[in-house]
C-alpha cells in the first residue's frame, strides 16, 4: 500500500462523505438529487478501489443511474401535483440533541469497525474450494446464483412486489405528454442496439468476468427509460399479457427451476454440477428481461396501457 | 490502516449522515435520499471489513451488496410512489399531521 494509493483512498472516502452531506443539506431538491447521482458515481469508483468490479457495475447502473432517474421523475411529478412542495422546508439545520447522540453512536461504530479490521477471516477459501462445481468461474456470480441462490430468488421477488405495490397505489393518472424533439428520438435509434448488445455481453460475461443478470438488466432497463423519455410507448396489444409475462418470467422461471430441482430430490436450488452452468445462464437470462421490464415500468409511473383522460 | 479500512470508516460516517438526515428532514424525498445514503454506508462497511486481504477480496459480501443495491432501488421506487400518493391526498410531501391552521395550497 503506497502513500499515493492511500492518498487516493483518503480523498475518495472524504469526497463520498462530503457529497452525501451536500446532497442532504442543499436547499434545492433538484440540486440535491444531482449531487446524489454524483455520489453514486463516486461510490462506483470506491467499489473499484475495493476490488469489487461487479458491485461497481451494479452501483453505476442501478445506484447512480436508475435511482437518479426515478428520483428526478418523481420530482417532476411532485412539481405538477404540488408546486410548493418542491421547495424543501428544512427544519432548523442543526439540532444539538440528536446530532450529539449520532456523533457518539458514530464514534462507537467507528471503534467497532477498527477493532474488526485486523481479522482477515473471510469466506474466500470456501468459495474458491467449491467454485469448480458451481458452473461458473466468476466467484460473485457463483455466490449470487448458486451458493446463495435463495437470497437472489427472494431479491427478484422483492422487485416484483415493489412493482405490484406501485401499480396498486395508482399515485398518478396517466397524462398526455407533449412529444419530445426529434434529436432524442434519432439518438435513441442509434443507441438502442448498442445498449441491447452491451446488456447481452454483460449477461454472457457474468459467468467468468464482472457482470451478470442485475447489471445487464439495469442497462436494458436504462434503454427502456430512454425510450420512454423519447416518447416511445408500447403498442396497446403489448401492454397486457406480453408485458406482464416479461415482468413475471424472471421470478417465475427461477421458481420453476427451484421446484424442478426439489422434485428431482435435490435440496433447494442445489444444481447438479453438470447442468449448473446452463441452469444459471437460463435463470440469469430470464431475470435480465424481468429486471429491465420492471425498472422501466417503475420509471413510467402509471400502469402502461391505462388510457389518459381525454 | 489499509484502504479498505478507510472506506469502512467512511461508511460509518455515511450511516450517521443518513440517520441524521432521516431524522431532521421533513420532506419525504429528502428522507428517501437519506435512506439511500444510509444504505450505501452499510454496504461500504460490509465490503470494507471484508476488504482485499492476502487471499484476495471476499466475494460473499460483494454478492450481498449487489442484492442490497437492487432491493434499495425497489424500496426507493415504492417510497417515491407512496410519497406522490400522499401528496395527492394530503397536499404536501411531508408526514406532519399536527400542523395547526389550513394548508394554503390545498
Amino acid at each position: 500500500m503506497s502513500l499515493l494509493q492511500t492518498g487516493i483512498d483518503a480523498l475518495l472516502a472524504l469526497g463520498l462523505v462530503w457529497l452525501a452531506w451536500r446532497a442532504l443539506a442543499c436547499p434545492d431538491l433538484f440540486r440535491g438529487i444531482v449531487l446524489f447521482i454524483a455520489f453514486g458515481l463516486l461510490m462506483a469508483l470506491a467499489w473499484v478501489r475495493l476490488e469489487a468490479p461487479d458491485v461497481a457495475l451494479a452501483e453505476a447502473a442501478i445506484g447512480a443511474g436508475l435511482t437518479g432517474a426515478l428520483l428526478l421523475a418523481a420530482l417532476a411529478r411532485l412539481h405538477r401535483i404540488a408546486p410548493a412542495g418542491t421547495r424543501a422546508d428544512t427544519r432548523e439545520a442543526w439540532r444539538n440533541g440528536p446530532a450529539l447522540l449520532l456523533v457518539l453512536a458514530g464514534a462507537g461504530l467507528g471503534l467497532a469497525v477498527l477493532s474488526l479490521l485486523p481479522e482477515p477471516a473471510g469466506l474466500q477459501a470456501q468459495v474458491a474450494a467449491e467454485l469448480g462445481r458451481s458452473g461458473v468461474s466468476n466467484p460473485v456470480t457463483a455466490v449470487l446464483l448458486n451458493f446463495r441462490g435463495y437470497d437472489t430468488l427472494l431479491e427478484v421477488l422483492v422487485l416484483l412486489l415493489a412493482l405490484l405495490a406501485a401499480w396498486s397505489l395508482e399515485a398518478e393518472p396517466p397524462r398526455r405528454e407533449a412529444p419530445p424533439g426529434p434529436v432524442l428520438d434519432l439518438l435513441l435509434r442509434l443507441l438502442l442496439p448498442v445498449l441491447v448488445l452491451a446488456a447481452a455481453y454483460l449477461l454472457w460475461a457474468g459467468a467468468h468476468a464482472p457482470g451478470g443478470a442485475f447489471q445487464a438488466g439495469a442497462v436494458l432497463g436504462a434503454a427502456g427509460v430512454l425510450a420512454l423519455l423519447a416518447g416511445w410507448r408500447l403498442q396497446p396489444r403489448l401492454t397486457g399479457l406480453p408485458l406482464r409475462l416479461a415482468i413475471a418470467i424472471g421470478p417465475g422461471g427461477f421458481l420453476l427451476v427451484a421446484w424442478a430441482l426439489l422434485l428431482a430430490g435435490r435440496p433447494l436450488l442445489e444444481y447438479p454440477p453438470a447442468l449448473a452452468g446452463a441452469l444459471i445462464l437460463l435463470i440469469e437470462t430470464l431475470a435480465t428481461l424481468s429486471i429491465a421490464a420492471t425498472l422501466a415500468v417503475l420509471f413510467q409511473g402509471s400502469r402502461p396501457g391505462a388510457e389518459p383522460p381525454a | 490502516m489499509s484502504g479498505a479500512g478507510l472506506y469502512a470508516l467512511a461508511g460509518v460516517a455515511l450511516v450517521m449522515l443518513g440517520l441524521y438526515g432521516l431524522a431532521v428532514q421533513a420532506h419525504l424525498l429528502r428522507k428517501l435520499l437519506a435512506v439511500n445514503i444510509l444504505g450505501s454506508g452499510v454496504f461500504l462497511v460490509l465490503v470494507g471489513l471484508g476488504g482485499p486481504a492476502q487471499a484476495g477480496p471476499d466475494p460473499v459480501p460483494h454478492a450481498m451488496v449487489i442484492t442490497g443495491i437492487v432491493v434499495a432501488v425497489s424500496a426507493t421506487a415504492l417510497g417515491l410512489v407512496l410519497m406522490l400518493k400522499l401528496t395527492t391526498t394530503g397536499g404536501r410531501p411531508t408526514l406532519e399531521d399536527d400542523t395547526p391552521g389550513e394548508d394554503p395550497e390545498a
